[in-house]
């Protein structure tokens, strides 16, 4: 297997509803992605991008082709992933799988989504189509309320007051947003950054427990990475990245999930499997791009992760060791509660937070010191899709 | 391979208050919602049987933001409930309000009727649900 590296990341702003397409955003950041490679668009031998929602928000699909031409990739295969919110990490980990078997040796990957166009009330329906459409929707599953029951499940499994971890999961959001309102492509960019957690235990509520602010936006946006073997990597930058170990897993229905909630199985299948390829244990990772799509799910999501005990989680972002300097730095980019979820795009702008964090370009405020190691973890529905990618320096 | 017991099948008897599931010939284990292979072992060898439908509620949330199509439903309970037979499925929690729900709600027991969610343009059509009330 081929060593395989990142040589260069794009991101268009992640935000609310805006006006240019889905191939325009695309577009976006993959030129900026194939630009700062040093490379030009011919080069491109494969284009994979993850798009979950295109043909609700924009009645379009195969978003890939038309992105592929638009940029000037002519003729290259161009495959869309769908695997809900973890589609571009699925992306970028076939793309990684393809250059390690030596098949190409440059592929362009990542991913878009217009989900804040769609507005509340279509998002939160095509959403809820990554639960069981036959045996959950009828019930009014919405996505909210499966992480709602997973709060409940979790209090009520490691005997914690609700109103307690109520406020530690507040602690999570203000985190998020003291990063997010210093990183100038997060949605809530300038904002925020005065969260309490009276605010966030007072904004509205929709599914309890999980108020306004427990719950990630609604997004639209794009990302884009340009991945290389080694040998042509090496020729294009003096900072490779590389993508030393990658794991993925799936799952059936919440409810099939039964013996192992409110631990996400999938995640620790494919985050062992990250790590025994990486030859790493948690310890080693410096920071970790996590997918908060609600406050409770950081907590879930580090535990599975090995950073921190069940059932501790909570106590970790109260005393700050999920936060930069402390034994984690969790979401430095603001994760998707505060940079923002496009979900199609959404693994990709993980790496591309990693790949920037690792070679010390994002904003001093943010900056993970001396990070040698990070992590990024991208869940689609509720662990149906999970994928898991540790990089490390190459220099 | 032909699936022992189907959505349409499952949905029809669900309509009428019938739970049905599948119990694994080799293992024991009862499958609900319906699937090729047993949960449990993986095996394909099982027969269709009527489950009981009570148990008790493992975790609940009230919904105040619904799809798009489902406004005039919120609020509403959603529970998980754990069976007796063992399988954890979901469904609507009724006779309380839904606004006052509560960790409290955490370990009763409940028994089994249904609703029908009528379906809407995305759907293939409706689905009926557990409506669950406490015992």
């Amino acid at each position: 297997m081929k060593k395989v590296a990142v040589v260069g990341v794009g991101e268009t702003k992640f935000s609310g509803p805006q006006e240019k397409t889905e191939v325009e955003l695309f577009a976006e950041a993959a030129m900026e992605a194939i630009t700062k490679s040093n490379l030009k668009p011919k080069d491109i031998k494969a284009l994979f991008v993850g798009n979950v929602l295109g043909d609700f928000a924009e009645g379009q699909g195969m978003v890939q082709s038309f992105a592929a031409e638009n940029i000037g990739c002519l003729y290259v295969p161009a495959n869309r992933y769908e695997g809900a919110c973890a589609s571009a990490s699925m992306a970028i980990r076939d793309a990684f799988i393809w250059i390690a078997s030596g098949y190409y040796d440059i592929v362009l990957a990542g991913g878009v989504e217009r989900a804040a166009t769609m507005g509340t009330g279509l998002a939160t329906r095509t959403f809820a189509m990554f639960s069981d459409a036959r045996y959950e929707y009828p019930a009014g599953i919405t996505f909210p309320a499966v992480f709602a029951m997973l709060t409940h499940l979790y209090a009520d499994t490691y005997k914690i007051p609700l109103q307690k971890l109520r406020e530690q999961m507040a602690r999570v959001s203000i985190q998020s947003y003291k990063h997010g309102s210093v990183n100038p492509r997060a949605q809530f960019f300038g904002k925020n950054a005065d969260m309490t957690v009276e605010k966030v235990l007072g904004s509205f509520m929709v599914s309890t427990p999980l108020t306004l602010h427990d719950c990630c936006p609604f997004s639209d946006g794009a990302a884009a990475v340009v991945l290389a073997s080694e040998e042509v990597a090496k020729k294009l930058t003096g900072k490779p990245v590389y993508i030393t170990g990658t794991g993925q897993s799936s799952c059936g229905p919440l409810g099939n999930q039964s013996d192992y909630l409110p631990r996400i199985r999938s995640r620790e299948i494919s985050s062992q499997q990250a790590y025994d390829m990486a030859g790493v244990k948690p310890q080693d990772i410096d920071l970790c791009e996590l997918h908060d799509c609600f406050s409770i799910a950081s907590l879930i999501a580090t535990e599975s992760l090995g950073f921190f005990d069940y059932g501790t989680a909570g106590e970790a972002w109260e005393k700050g060791e999920a936060d930069i300097g402390g034994k984690i730095a969790v979401n430095p980019s603001g994760g998707l509660k505060a940079k923002g979820h496009p979900i199609g795009a959404t693994g990709a702008g993980q790496v591309y937070e990693v790949v920037k964090q690792l070679r010390g370009e994002v904003e001093p405020e943010r900056q993970v010191e001396g990070a040698r190691t990070g992590m990024t973890d991208t869940l689609g529905g509720d662990g149906g899709a999970l994928v898991n990618m540790i990089l490390q320096r190459g220099w | 391979m032909e699936q022992k017991l189907i959505f349409k099948d499952y949905n029809e008897a669900l309509k009428q208050n019938k739970l049905l599931g599948l119990k694994c010939r080799d293992c024991g284990a009862i499958t609900v919602p319906p699937k090729m292979v047993c949960r449990q072992c993986a095996s394909p060898d099982m027969e269709v049987v009527e489950l009981k439908g009570s148990g008790k509620i493992r975790t609940f949330t009230t919904v105040f933001v619904a799809s798009e199509g489902r406004e005039d439903e919120i609020p509403y309970t959603i529970v998980m409930v754990e069976l007796d037979d063992g399988p954890w499925i979901m469904g609507n929690l009724d006779g309380i309000d839904p606004a006052q729900a509560s960790m409290e709600l955490v370990g009763k027991k409940v028994k089994m009727g249904n609703k029908v969610f009528p379906g809407d343009k995305y759907s293939a059509g409706e689905g009926a649900r557990p409506l669950f009330s406490l015992v």
